[in-house]
């Protein structure tokens, strides 16, 4: 079965060719770089929104490619209850196009910070995370200026609920919200993430353990039936 | 911001005939020293710049090097001094486009970013302090938005640099031989000029940056926008891929004035240009003021017939602004019009070749004493092992790379914060990149000052296993015209020779700045070295230290306190002697070392510079969490007082850690090559702890070191 992921690049978009490279060279899936105007491919099994600046974080991180054509399309695929993941850039793109609840804030240090935490896992069952046990330590990188996730009291509430809380971070990195680190929607299939999977997933750049980062992946490829 | 009477009387004589004012402006543009090298050209000439990976060409902006399997990595180094002085955030950020566009324009990718940063005493003076956050912060907000890691770099405070800031930044590129950039052109091919608008910003900045900073000159320091910059980019390498680029150039100090009249002296060609048609920002420019003005995140393109549309295409689908604004001629001339008007019609190498200046030059009178001082009592050295932790030069610069995406490109295998960074190529090879450079040093030696520098930045690239094989320099000084500082200058790059030479490392690129000074005076000499080491097998990624692993210093520590952090720090005292290199054993020690690190035999290695055996040892504990307890009495030294022992500033010293099985093995490599070293002490419990024979002369809890080294330069900042 021939699996396809479109990586969506926007104009800023900057993490579009690290994605690809892991899709592609380390889990071997076909994956493709989709520009935000065109069409997307027929037969597309899941989605990734990358990170970067796109459109230079103008009025705010994600807001301007919230409005772009892709977002459209993203939004019907969703409907349709396909894996979709968006990671740093991705996830607040998610956020403001209103995929995903909540508001990205600046972080309380008021400085980017690139740095490497660890995440907890808290949903294994979303098709990104269900080859993890719950509570499963993930050494990830963070990489952000508009990372510290914000919900107000009744949005926390319905996440908890409906068990939309997917990661926390094991530290308090930059003051989110009950240390929020990826969320997803009612039903699942839509993932955000400040962390990048994609950056942890390969030993020889992950200065602690990549296994559990390429866990994310491998759970892709579960849901998407690839046996590894 | 014009010519000197002798230059204005050669440019009449060239031209025959009286130039008139855009000329003028154009020609004082591009013959300013900050763009035509006027006072250092010459002597530049005696740097070596063959070798077997050096591919050179017609007007690259950057160094080539081949590293094999059809592939390329450039370099290159550019500072923004004056501007960042004036206006931090902006001089910065700028000043990491340019490069960037420099990498670019061979028709590489820009994979790593490193900058080398140097304000007043932060302790003291707020004001440097602002330049310091603030220039970070326009580094961090300009490479994070590119998506181009910053990887590395260095960072010094003097009292010399009081109101005034260097700001130097290094880029590496990489990308396949087969699609460099040719430069080539041919009559009747397309000038495009595309990223950025033009505006008023900028105007004069390379004259500006040619004379001391006595006035805040704002509308010469240029705005940045990292979007554009970042758009540019991937235009740039999506035409390069399609075919649509036979020569590039970026716009860079001198703007117009300086990319046509170079684009055409290189190519030897003419071109034809009309201002009107240039995209801009601002309205009612005049044509002086299009053809100087620098204004960020613009490229020089030139294209043929056949190939315009898909450019066009390419720009219109990544939303990048273009505007085609003249053609390829086959007369050498560069002529400007406005619409129908000709108000500029040059020979481009009359003004792509400024009238070289010999720059008289005098051994500085201060140097006559500097190497007699008294020395200072010996202190307390567990206190003083703390204050040298807490020393900004020293203290760990976390706070300045976190705020640094160093990971974005997923290629950083060794992180910021080690010897040397290390990045994955697609080859399956690894480049080792680093840049060092000690004012200190070198105000008290120009010549040995440089040297150690650049021996510094092979030892940080071999720890990680890596065999240099390129180096760029950036040589900054105050005014050429006083013939003190302009012996340094000399002095500075006959020692770059000198080593490049011995240890066959070519010269590929460098960049001169001159006029740092303020009216307190000249900066010290500060020349910097980049060097690139290319690692055929796997880096060496240093491995924890275990209790009782084995500490072995290699190489012998030497009466050279002169700059050293300990005198110049603790003691205030500038003077004494100044570290040397002696470069027949320095050689053999890195070629050993080098073969240790290859057979597998040590766990880690650390170069023993800043600061000394002290503080190097100390960041080895503090990083790998342990304590050790080590031997002064055994460091092979001349006749040394325990401080001396402690925080000489010796170069061609490696420490090692290594595992007690392997020692014989590392031991055997060493005496083979007969290179002095000595088994000092081992990792242990939770004090760094120095001994003398069985006196103890300074332990530090590895807790209280760590606290020290790990957040004073946080708290310094973050306390206004």
């Amino acid at each position: 079965m021939l699996v396809r992921v479109a990586v969506i690049v926007f104009p800023g978009s900057n993490c579009d060719r690290d994605m690809h490279h892991v899709l592609t060279d380390v889990f071997h899936l076909q994956s493709q770089l989709v520009w935000h105007t065109d069409e997307l491919p027929n037969n597309i099994d899941a989605i990734v929104l990358p990170g970067g600046f796109s459109y230079g974080d103008r009025l705010r991180a994600g807001v301007i490619a919230a409005h772009s054509p892709a977002i459209v399309s993203v939004r019907k695929m969703a409907e349709k209850g396909i894996p979709i993941l968006g990671v740093c850039n991705g996830f607040q793109i998610l956020v403001e196009s209103g995929l995903l609840p909540g508001a990205l804030l600046k972080n309380t240090s008021l400085s980017y910070i690139c740095k490497w935490t660890e995440i907890i896992v808290k949903n294994n069952k979303t098709p990104f995370t269900n080859k993890f046990k719950l509570n499963q330590k993930i050494p990830i990188a963070i990489a952000n200026g508009e990372g510290r996730y914000y919900a107000d009291k009744e949005t926390l509430r319905l996440l908890k609920k409906n068990n939309q809380i997917v990661f926390t971070y094991a530290e308090d990195v930059n003051g989110a919200t009950m240390k929020i680190a990826g969320i997803c929607n009612k039903e699942g299939n839509v993932v955000g993430m400040m962390p990048h999977p994609e950056r942890s997933a390969e030993q020889i750049i992950n200065p602690r353990d990549a296994k559990p980062a390429s866990m994310i992946f491998k759970s892709l490829l579960e849901t998407l039936g690839v046996t590894a | 911001m014009s010519l000197t009477p002798q230059e204005l009387d050669y440019l009449q004589k060239k031209i025959g005939r009286e130039p008139n004012s855009v000329e003028l402006q154009i020609v004082a543009a591009e013959w300013s020293e900050h763009c035509s090298y006027k006072s250092s050209k010459k002597h530049l000439k005696i740097l070596p710049r063959e070798g077997k990976r050096v591919i050179s060409g017609p007007g690259y902006d950057s160094g080539v090097l081949d590293v094999g399997d059809g592939y390329v990595v450039t370099v290159h180094i550019e500072s923004h001094n004056h501007p960042s002085a004036v206006e931090p955030y902006g001089g910065a950020a700028t000043g990491v486009g340019g490069v960037i566009r420099d990498i670019l324009s061979a028709g590489t990718r820009p994979i790593a970013i490193l900058d080398g940063l140097r304000f007043g005493n932060i302790e003291k003076d707020t004001h440097a302090r602002w330049l310091f956050k603030n220039a970070v912060r326009g580094i961090a907000d300009y490479g994070n938005c590119l998506g181009i890691p910053t990887v590395g770099g260095e960072i010094e405070f003097d009292k010399c640099f009081t109101n005034y800031a260097l700001v130097d930044v290094a880029s590496v590129g990489f990308g396949k031989k087969e699609r460099l950039v040719q430069n080539r052109a041919d009559p009747d091919d397309w000038i495009v000029l595309l990223g950025g608008s033009t505006g008023r910003d900028g105007i004069g900045g390379s004259q500006f940056a040619s004379d001391k900073l006595e006035s805040e000159n704002r509308s010469a320091v240029q705005i940045p926008d990292p979007f554009i910059e970042k758009l540019v980019i991937e235009a740039i390498l999506e035409a390069r891929n399609q075919q649509c680029i036979k020569a590039m150039k970026d716009l860079g100090g001198g703007g117009l004035s300086c990319a046509i009249s170079e684009t055409a002296d290189a190519l030897s060609v003419g071109i034809d240009l009309d201002v009107s048609l240039i995209h801009k920002r601002e309205q009612n420019m005049s044509p002086t003021e299009l053809m100087v003005s620098e204004s960020q995140e613009r490229m020089l393109v030139i294209t043929s017939s056949e190939k315009l549309q898909t450019l066009k295409d390419i720009c219109e689908k990544l939303h990048v602004p273009y505007s085609i604004v003249g053609q390829v001629t086959n007369n050498s001339m560069m002529q400007i019009k406005s619409q129908k008007e000709i108000v500029a019609n040059l020979p481009s190498n009359v003004v792509a070749n400024a009238p070289l200046l010999d720059r008289t030059s005098s051994k500085p009178k201060y140097l006559e004493n500097i190497s007699t001082i008294k020395k200072p009592k010996v202190p307390n050295l567990s206190h003083i092992l703390l204050t040298m932790l807490s020393n900004p030069n020293i203290a760990s610069k976390l706070w300045v790379y976190t705020q640094y995406d160093h990971e974005v490109g997923i290629r950083t295998v060794i992180k910021p914060g080690q010897d040397a960074s290390v990045l994955r190529l697609d080859n399956g090879k690894f480049l080792s990149v680093k840049i060092d450079g000690n004012s200190k040093h070198c105000y008290i030696n120009p010549r040995q000052g440089v040297i150690g520098c650049f021996d510094e930045a092979c030892r940080n690239v071999i720890c990680t296993g890596a065999t240099p094989i390129g180096m760029v320099d950036h040589l900054q000084f105050g005014n050429p015209e006083d013939p003190e500082i302009f012996w340094t200058f000399k002095e500075s790059v006959e020692g770059i020779t000198e080593y490049a030479k011995y240890f066959d490392i070519p010269c590929v690129g460098g960049k001169v700045s001159l006029y740092n000074e303020t009216n307190d005076g000249p900066i010290k000499p500060t020349p910097l070295i980049g060097v690139l080491g290319l690692i055929e097998g796997k880096p060496l990624i240093p491995m924890k230290a275990k209790r009782n692993d084995l500490i072995v210093l290699v190489g012998v520590t030497k009466d050279e306190l002169g700059g050293s952090e300990y005198y110049e720090y603790v003691h205030e005292i500038t003077g004494g002697r100044c570290p040397t290199v002696d470069m027949k054993s320095s050689k053999t020690i890195q070629r050993t070392v080098l073969e240790i690190i290859h057979r597998n035999l040590t766990k880690a290695v650390h170069d023993c510079s800043k600061g000394g055996l002290g503080v190097s040892l100390s960041e080895l504990c503090i990083t790998n969490e342990i304590g050790c307890l080590v031997s002064l009495d055994k460091v092979p030294s001349e006749k040394l007082r325990e401080d001396e022992v402690l925080f000489s500033e010796s170069h061609s010293r490696f420490l090692l850690i290594v595992d007690p099985s392997k020692i014989k093995n590392v031991k055997s490599l060493l005496e083979q090559n007969k290179v002095q070293h000595e088994i000092i002490g081992k990792f242990s419990g939770k004090a760094i702890s120095f001994k003398n024979k069985s006196k103890m002369v300074a332990s530090v809890r590895i807790d209280k070191a760590q606290e020290k080294w790990l957040n004073s330069l946080g708290l310094l900042v973050s306390h206004g």
